[in-house]
Formats: C-alpha cells, structure tokens, sequence
C-alpha cells in the first residue's frame, strides 16, 4: 500500500469535478428533472435527488477510504470540497437558465429542472442551498468511512433499504392496499411516496436489524465458534425450502403487475441459462441467439394457432416440436461454424440470427408463417381444461421451465460434458489432445443452449398470443448477453440476478424506459471497472480475478 | 519395428509447403531430438503427428497402424500425449484439475490416483501449489504442470515442443534433467527444441531440420560433433 498515489487538493478538484460534470449532464439531458417526478419520501425527496447526489456522494467516499488513515479533518474537508465543487458546474447552469433562454438549444432545462436544483427558493437562496446540501451530503459520505464497522453497517443498511423502499414506493403501496386496506396504505404512504415518518422507521429498523447483525457476528468471531458440517448441511436444506416455498407462493404475493413482470425476467432467465451453456460453459460467442427464441416461438405459434395458420396443437402437444426445433436449428448453425473462433464466430452468429428474422417477416414464407402480420390468436396453455390466461398461472409454467433449465445446467457444469466445454473454452488445441472431441462437444453446446431457448420462445408465443417478426431482433440476443455479463459469465444464479437487474428494474422504473440504453451502458462500464467477475461470479471466475490475492497471501507464510 | 514411423510428408499451410518429404523414426524407449533454426518446420512436424495439419503426402504410423484416418483428439487414446508450445496449461484450473483433465482419455480411477502421485513425485513443486489456480504459477512451475498432464494420458509417445521456451536456464536444465527421468520410467519422447545444446545432450538421436527437410539425421553424440550443427546450432566456431 506503500506505493498508492498520494492524494492532494489537485485530485480533489478534479474528483469534485468530474462528478459535477456527471450531474450536470444528467440534469442537461433531463434525466434528472423526469426522475424529479418520481417522489420517494413525500415532500422531501425524489429520485432526481438521488441521481443529482449520487456522483458527488459516491466519489467522496471512494476517496475518503483512500485517505482514511489520514488526519480527520483532512477527510472531512475534502469530502465538504467535493460537494461543494460539484454544485458549481450546476448553478452556472441555473443561472444560464434564469438569465437566458437556453432551452432554445439544450431542451431539457426546464422550470421543473431549476425547481428542483434550487429547491423551490429563489435564485441566491437557492444556490447556496444546493452547495451547503451537496457539500454536507458529501462530507457525511466521507465521514461515513471513518466510523468504525459497527456504527458505519447499521447507517448504510438503514439509508439503503430506506432509499430501496423509496424507489418502489408506488408497487409497495398497491402491495399494501392490496392486503391490509386503504386505510393502512393512507397512513403510511402520502400520495404515492413514502411517508417521512414511515421513512424514518424504515431507517431505524434496517439500522437496528444491521447492528444486530454485526454485534452477532463480531461475538461469533471472537468465541470462534466452528459451525459442524452437518449443522451447515441442515441450514442449507432449510434455505432451499424456504426457497422453494417463497417462489410458490410469489405469484399471490405481488399481484397481476409484478407477476407479469417476474414472467418476462422468467423467459429471460431462460435465455440466460442456455445461453450461458453457449457462452459461459463452452465459451461460443454468439450473437445470434434470438434466432433459436424465434425458432421456439414460431413453431408454438403455427402448430397451435386458432386462426388461419395454425394447425390445431394444444400448448402441450406443441411444446415438445417447439423445443425439438431449436435444437435441431441449434445443431444446424453449428455444423458451419464449427472451425470458427471469437470474433469470426460472432460475427457469422450474428448473421444467422439476422437471416431467421428476415427470413419470418419475407413475403416469400409469408403463407406459412404470415410475414410482418405474424401470427395471431395463439391460445394461452391450459391445464385439465383450465385455461392459464392470468400472469399469476402463466408463472406456474415459467418457473417449472426455469427449474428445469436451472437444474439440466447444473448438473451439466459438473459433469463429464461439463469440464469438455471448460477444456473447449480455454484452449481448442489443447482440448483436442486431451482427448475431447470438438465436434460433438460444440454442437452439444449449440444445441443445449438453443433447447433452452427454444423453450423461452414457445412459451412467450403463448403468453403473448401473439408473434411479429420485430420482436426478434438482434436487441434480444445482446440484452441476453449483457445479463449474463452482468449476472457473472458461466454462474448461474448469476443469469437470475441479471436478469431482475437488466429486465425486472427497467419494468419497474418506467421512467427508465427512455433511458435504458443509456443505463445500460452505464451500468456496463462501471460494471466492468468494479465488479468485473459479474454480481453473482461463478467459483473458477472468482479464484480465477482473486487468484494474485491468494497467490499473495499463500507465499507470505 | 519402430513405434513411430514418420514416411515422406509433404504438408502446407495454404499454398505454402512447410514439410518437404520428412521421413523419421522413433523406437521404442528413446528421447528423439528435433532441431533446426525458427520456421524449419520442427512444430509442423509434431503438428502432423497429431494431427493437427493434414498431409498432402507419405504416411505415420505408431506401432504399425496408420494414424493419417485418425482425428486428433483420438490419439490419446492410441497412446500419443503432446505437451504443448507455450504450455498451454488451463488457467483458471487449478493444478490437480489440470492433471485430471490431462487423465481425460481414462476411466481407471485406480490407475489415475497412481499417476497423480507419481506426478506429484516428479515434480515436488506441484504438489505444494495443488489447489493453487495454474495461471498464476511461474513460467516453469506451468512448464511442469504442462508436462505432468501430458503423463497423466499415460502415454507410450509423449510430444514435446519446445519445453525450454522463455524459462531461465536453470529451471531449463531442471525440465531437461525431468524429461530423462520420465524417460528412463520407460515412455517414448519426441523432442522439439531450439535449444540443441540441451536437446543433444538428453537425447540418444536427432534429426536437423532446414526449410522442411531433414539435411542430417544421426545419433546425438555424433551430432554434437558435426562440425556444421557446431557452427550453426551449439554457437562452437
């Protein structure tokens, strides 16, 4: 640690900045101000604030944990410097506004934009609010660091989930409407936001469950209790039934909305799992994987379509044809692309996955398969004559897929085809003179993967009652891949989170929607800096980013 | 009759001819060197033998039985295990994974235990870094690793390309000494080096190797006495 750069005002300048830039061109952009919409505590706080804060507060406690062994007053200072300089990029914007009409050429600025920069007072006043409340914002951020663990937990925890409640404050309230009564939500919401005083009690009890939490664990550390392996084996049995019980009985907890919005993240999920075999496993890049979802989708549509397509299969004679021509697909893509790698093997992917979409929306297969108009009227499944049309029975269905792709990966991972695919992904060459034959471990993935899309695609047919050439595009596969990346490559729990992240949020913060691309590609890249492993890293990936720690740590002693 | 018999191969890359008519032996318990200056065609050679590049001409057998209808990944399993250039160890395993996917071909569980002890034996290094991920270990540490794999196949004819590539000279000496080791264990070795001062000195034959064709085939005694492989590749003037 000797060699870290040492950190003086310069850096602090430019730290302070570079995040009031990132404030800057959120509100420029009107990120901010269509945030500002969105209330999280009534009255006080909006999720423009958070944005606006974010850079500034983030930044000061990154830097704040370099210096922390420095002085406290240094510490402090620099974090109020921060704040500070951030808001300076964002009154000369408030004062461009109020001087000029700049909306002329950035139309983003808007009243509500100045509204809510200078809270509501007027230009002075305002101004000099906006600085002393990002630079305090700051300086408590940086503060935070220098408390000890068992004060700093319970105060993040208690701002964290305090800020997570504020952010579905309008599903929480149907949520609550929906079981306890209007009465209840009036009391604890106001509006559609949380109440200051609900707030306020989230906070103390996030704190309090936190502080618990740390005491627990710093009194287990010191009596160095040993947990016996079948105490463990018993606790984990326990968390996958309650597991288990929880996604059964999910559906009846978060009502039609959130279920349908779990149903899409679940056909994504399912993507994720065969695409994870292609990519993750067996380390194919392709791009062209919606083509397989689109193979699953169209056979569903046209084998069981009530109009005049369709060939009068019910969802479970269908299915199995659904699946099977994935694959087959999955395996026919295969064969040309057998001797390709990386780059090359993207690229022809992308090209397959291209020509499917071309080829359902051409007029030449347009009596098949209907072109542009798609396929209509493709009856939802049905069970003993009981018809799933509602997203809380649709669920039932995608979990059950979900579970079984889960677990056909897993024990996929571990087995015999599952180290072929690791050998294939590292090294082709050496694979091969271990013994494994390319061949048949490629298209094994190929078609693994595509079965599983496949089945994605069959199910979203039914789901949708309905399927149009557009909704295949080359959008589909890369939003796949970037949750895995996000996930954690080759992890499976890892498709799960990134598909709640990159699906379900969007959904739920339809503000997002404009921006998604834009999150996106932020969340990308801060990704790739930060966390580069993924969310939810499979073990090789984790040893294999944590190795020079080990390494380290194992030839010190 | 020999174990590897290599007849008159001719191979390209494209339309550029690498192998111009190769013809060697290897029998049975010998360390055969390979030597030659950058693009003689040394690796080609071991390409072709397993596999790898296909021939436009000639034949390779391995006791007796033609290996040019076999596809690359079945020769571990007729006894060929290769070592590769640049080691080509899997990084993110660690270094008992490693070996057990060197076992890959094989189903004796009992026979596999065995070898990764007397790898272990073999290489002491190894054995203390067994759970560490290979990537991280030293250029010769995965040198070692990439041969122990290799006889993890059991093999009766082990490739070897180029093993002294990028080490110090003395872990380089350390793989030589091995490579006699493992050989004196009863198991065939082909040997590609650049290093023919070390390749000599281990092997009991050699061939050099000029733009694809063989100019001097002897045994390695004589070879480190040839007044043209002294100039050209042992840098005696």
């Amino acid at each position: 640690m000797t060699d870290k750069k040492r950190i003086d005002i310069r850096e602090v300048i430019n730290q302070g900045l570079l995040a009031g830039l990132v404030a800057l061109s959120l509100s420029v952009i009107g990120f901010i101000s269509l945030l500002g919409e969105r209330e999280m505590i009534a009255g006080i706080f909006t999720m423009g604030h958070v944005f606006l804060f974010a850079a500034p507060v983030g930044i000061a406690s990154v830097l704040a944990e370099k210096i922390k062994h420095e002085n406290t007053g240094k510490v402090l200072g620099f974090g109020f410097l921060i704040g500070v300089i951030t808001a300076l990029p964002l009154i000369v914007l408030i004062i461009l506004a109020t001087s000029f009409d700049i909306r002329q050429f950035l139309v983003n600025v808007s009243p509500e934009l100045i509204h809510l920069l200078t809270f509501g007072q007027n230009l002075v006043v305002g101004s000099i609010m906006l600085v002393v409340i990002t630079g305090i914002l700051s300086l408590l951020a940086a503060g935070l660091r220098l408390l000890p663990e068992i004060w700093r937990r319970p105060i993040t925890s208690g701002l964290a989930w305090t800020l997570l409640f504020g952010t579905f404050s309008e599903i929480l309230l149907s949520r609550v409407r929906a079981f306890f009564g209007r009465g209840v939500a009036k009391l604890v919401f106001s509006g559609k936001a949380l109440n200051p005083i609900t707030a306020l009690l989230i906070l103390i009890i996030a704190a309090a469950i936190a502080y618990w939490n740390v005491t627990k664990r710093s009194k287990s550390e010191q009596k160095e209790v040993e947990v016996s392996p079948e105490k463990q084996q018993k606790s984990q049995r326990i968390r996958v039934v309650v597991g288990i019980i929880s996604l059964l009985i999910l559906p009846l907890l978060l009502g039609t909305y959130l279920s349908e919005v779990m149903n899409n993240v679940g056909i994504y999920v399912l993507m994720g799992l065969g695409l994870n075999i292609v990519v993750g496993f067996a380390g194919l890049l392709d791009l062209g994987y919606v083509a397989f979802f689109a193979i699953g989708a169209y056979v569903m549509g046209i084998l069981t379509s009530e109009g005049h397509l369709g060939l009068g299969f019910t969802f479970w004679t269908a299915l199995p044809f659904s699946v099977l021509a994935s694959t087959l697909f999955g395996i026919l893509l295969g064969i040309p692309v057998l001797r390709m790698r990386g780059d090359y093997l993207a690229i022809v992917t992308l090209g397959f996955g291209e020509i499917i979409r071309i080829l359902a929306l051409s007029d030449m297969l347009k009596q098949f398969i209907g072109g542009a108009q798609g396929v209509l009227q493709i009856p939802k499944p049905s069970i003993f004559g009981y018809d799933l049309t509602k997203p809380e029975a649709l669920y039932y269905i995608i979990l059950i897929g979900v579970l079984i792709a889960a677990f056909v990966s897993w024990r996929l991972r571990d087995s015999r085809l599952g180290r072929q695919w690791m050998a294939l992904r590292e090294d082709e060459t050496v694979a091969e003179a271990m013994g494994i034959n390319l061949v048949n471990t490629k298209l094994l993935a190929f078609a693994t993967g595509a079965a599983f899309s496949g089945l994605a695609g069959a199910i979203f047919a039914s789901k949708l009652t309905s399927i149009f050439p557009h909704s295949f595009n080359l959008i589909v596969s890369i939003n796949v891949l970037s949750l895995i990346i996000v996930g954690g490559i080759g992890s499976l729990p890892g498709v799960v989170v990134g598909a709640l992240i990159l699906v379900g949020l969007p959904e739920l913060l339809r503000e997002f929607a404009e921006h998604r691309l834009l999150m996106y590609g932020a969340l990308l890249i801060v990704m790739m800096l930060a966390k580069p492993e993924g969310f939810w890293p499979s073990e090789t990936i984790k040893r294999e980013l944590h190795a020079h720690k080990e390494f380290e740590a194992g030839s010190s002693d | 009759m020999a174990l590897l018999e290599v007849n008159n191969i001719h191979a390209y890359y494209g339309n550029i001819q690498a192998l111009r008519g190769i013809s060697l032996t290897v029998e049975k318990g010998e360390i055969v060197s390979l030597i030659g200056a950058n693009g003689a065609g040394k690796t080609t050679i071991l390409r072709c033998i397993s596999r790898l590049v296909g021939l436009r001409e000639g034949s390779i057998t391995l006791d007796g039985e033609d290996l040019s209808k076999s596809k690359a990944h079945e020769l571990v399993y007729k006894g060929i295990a290769m070592v590769p250039e640049g080691r080509g160890v899997f990084a993110k395993l660690t270094v008992e994974e490693n070996l057990e996917m060197g076992a890959f071909s094989r189903d004796d569980q009992d026979g596999i235990d065995n070898d990764l002890d007397r790898v272990f034996s073999l290489f002491e290094r190894l054995k203390e870094r067994r759970n560490q991920v290979a990537g991280t270990l030293s250029g010769g540490e995965q040198q070692m690793l990439a041969t122990g794999r290799a006889l993890m196949a059991r093999p009766s004819l082990m490739l070897m390309d180029e093993p002294s590539m990028g080490l110090a000279p003395i872990l380089v000496e350390g793989i030589f000494d091995t490579i006699k080791e493992i050989n004196a264990e009863g198991t065939t070795i082909l040997l590609v080096e650049q290093n023919a001062t070390m390749a000599l000195q281990v092997a009991n034959r050699g061939y050099v190797l000029q733009t694809g064709e063989i100019v001097l085939d002897d045994t390695a005694e004589n070879l480190q006495k040839n007044e043209m492989v002294q100039k050209a590749y042992l840098g005696i003037d």
